[in-house]
């Protein structure tokens, strides 16, 4: 690794965590139960609602936002660095990507769940005549 | 390491904790269509919870960017929420496994410059798969946002080697992960890795059809939720661990249905090339069409007692749905008893059909799936076809020499008459010859899907 790039490093708080090994161990719990529920509750979801899962597991996987939010919100953005290039650059770039990601995300957050709720409004049971001749 | 050295930021973690409760329970009250919608509601504050929680992390100095980010995300967000029409969700969620897909990447790369020197072994492959699965889901779910769309062609595209170069592509991805993981400052390697991420992801999806998107969309929707679960163990957060999880396993669970639904492995459809098998299929089927007039075929379903409609991806084309309602609900008034039949892949994701009928305020209580409406048929009188071919093509249960032996079908052949509504007497979407259309309880009715119900309901008014 070149000096610099260990510069670079060491001025920086770190947003990342290191993961001591409990953790780790804790986190493979926490995906092994997520994967267990996940199957128990997402296969008992009939096929009448198959599009509106898939849109509402999209809007509730766009929580990568609370990452995506640290990273724009970490650094300052500089311009003229970012110009020069080089591992002076490398927070200004990471903003810029954090911000890229906070728009997908929210985007898919915001349009994943409003959809979701459009579809799932036109599920009903019956419809009276009246409403169905509108 | 400032950060590890300070105590964990425990209203933070109890905001991620609700968060995850909320979305777990939002996910089981789909288990219902009664009780989905508030579970939802559930869900979006869980969300919301999370989000302004993560506002006050304590990493976070600047926020004109994070404000920018929010504003127009939820601009384009809510503007894709109302103006989406029902026949553009296929396209709509491939683009949306795309943003999650980029959102991931793009957080494992800046990690990665920030702070690849300073993170563990397993830190740095959790990075790395997040990042490869992030690109590749992201231009693989371009391609078949721009299939669906039409924008792109939507037949395979294949060329001589392509498994070969995939092959290729895909190791030499894997080789420069393994070599950044051995020396992660060998950054040109990192970077090698996300360009054939992204390569790869194209690779992947042009060779697949159209037909066949119900499970690359899941499978895309799996990866971009594994994505996320990586970017969980890169960041040490447990909420995204769970909800990339959830996400993950959901679309694993749906490309599995899928594949079931048309009797094909995953493997069969990433890398079988649909489309190259048809020439032998055809010479099964022949004989006469019978084609029917408007005015009997009207008869016939206003003399009816039972009436199934078995709508396929057609019906979405001709935006024919509020065109089927219409014609059941004059059929209803004159005593008939009308049902939808579902084959689970019709349309070009899972459960699409059943959303565009909603839209057409169809009751779902009358929306069939297929285990239940196929023992139906032998007491149906007339089955009427809109738009649909493979998912009804009697091949797949008969001729164990067909590409599609073995999917299991709506068996509409069995009930007492068939009416098919067809644009032409061309084939249908994989290019099969249907048997269907030969068979003496079968009669055809060309035209225009949407044109031809509205003037059957007329015609059944008049009768």
């Amino acid at each position: 690794m070149s000096p610099l790039f260990i510069l670079a490093i060491q001025a920086q708080p770190t947003v990342a965590e290191v993961m001591d090994p409990k953790v780790l161990i804790a986190a493979f719990y926490v995906f092994a139960l997520a994967a267990f529920l996940g199957y128990q509750v997402i296969s008992r979801v009939p096929p009448l609602l198959h599009t509106p899962l898939m849109s509402a597991t999209n809007a509730i996987s766009g929580i990568s936002l609370v990452g995506s939010l640290v990273i724009a919100g970490a650094y300052k953005f500089n311009f003229h660095k970012l110009a020069a290039g080089g591992v002076g650059a490398h927070e200004s770039w990471a903003t810029v990507m954090g911000f890229i990601a906070v728009f997908t995300a929210t985007v898919n957050v915001v349009s994943g769940f409003g959809l979701t709720d459009r579809m799932l409004k036109m599920f009903r049971k019956e419809f009276k005549k009246k409403e169905a001749q509108k | 390491m400032e950060a590890a050295l300070q105590s964990p930021n425990y209203i933070l973690e109890f905001t991620y904790i609700v968060a995850s409760i909320l979305f777990i329970w939002g996910l089981k009250s789909l288990s219902h269509p009664d009780t989905a919608r508030k579970g939802m509601f559930l869900a979006e504050a869980g969300m919301a919870a999370a989000v302004i929680g993560t506002l006050f992390h304590r990493d976070i100095h600047f926020f004109g960017w994070i404000i920018a980010g929010l504003i127009l995300g939820s601009m384009v967000g809510a503007a894709f929420a109302v103006w989406v029409p029902m026949t553009a969700m296929p396209q709509r969620t491939a683009l949306s496994h795309a943003f999650g897909a980029i959102a991931a990447a793009l957080v494992g790369i800046a990690e990665f410059v920030m702070h690849s020197g300073t993170m563990s072994t397993f830190t740095r492959s959790a990075l790395g798969l997040e990042v490869m699965l992030g690109t590749l889901t992201t231009t693989g779910s371009l391609i078949a946002c721009g299939k669906l769309q039409g924008v792109i062609r939507g037949t395979p595209m294949q060329f001589k080697g392509q498994q070969f170069v995939n092959m290729l592509i895909f190791l030499s991805m894997v080789g420069c992960f393994a070599y950044s993981l051995h020396n992660p400052a060998a950054t040109p390697f990192f970077y090698g890795m996300v360009t054939l991420g992204f390569v790869f992801g194209v690779m992947l999806v042009i060779p697949i059809g159209s037909a066949d998107m119900p499970v690359v969309m899941s499978l895309l929707n799996s990866y971009a939720g594994l994505s996320s679960a990586a970017t969980g163990f890169v960041l040490g957060n447990n909420i995204l661990i769970i909800a990339g999880t959830l996400d993950g396993f959901s679309g694993f669970i749906l490309s599995i249905l899928m594949c079931k639904a048309m009797n094909r492995s995953i493997t069969n459809v990433l890398f079988g090339g649909f489309g190259a098998v048809h020439a032998k299929a055809a010479a099964g089927a022949g004989g006469e069409m019978h084609e029917i007039s408007l005015e009997d075929a009207a008869v016939r379903l206003a003399y009816a007692s039972k009436v199934v409609f078995v709508p396929g991806y057609g019906l979405a084309t001709a935006q024919a749905q509020h065109a089927v309602r219409e014609l059941a609900d004059i059929l209803e008034e004159r005593g008939v008893t009308v049902k939808y039949g579902i084959h689970p892949v019709a349309g070009r994701m899972p459960g699409h059909m059943n959303v565009l009928l909603a839209e057409a305020n169809v009751p779902y209580g009358d929306l069939y799936e297929m285990e239940q409406i196929n023992p139906e048929f032998p007491t149906t009188d007339v089955a009427l076809v809109v738009g649909a071919n493979d998912v009804v093509n009697p091949d797949a249960r008969d001729n164990s020499d067909s590409p599609i032996a073995g999917m299991p079908i709506l068996e509409v052949d069995r009930a007492k008459s068939v009416i098919v509504l067809k644009r032409g007497q061309g084939r249908g979407f994989s290019g099969l010859e249907n048997p269907l259309f030969f068979k003496s309880v079968t009669s055809m009715l060309y035209g225009d899907a949407k044109a031809s119900l509205s003037r059957l309901a007329q015609e059944v008014k008049n009768v």
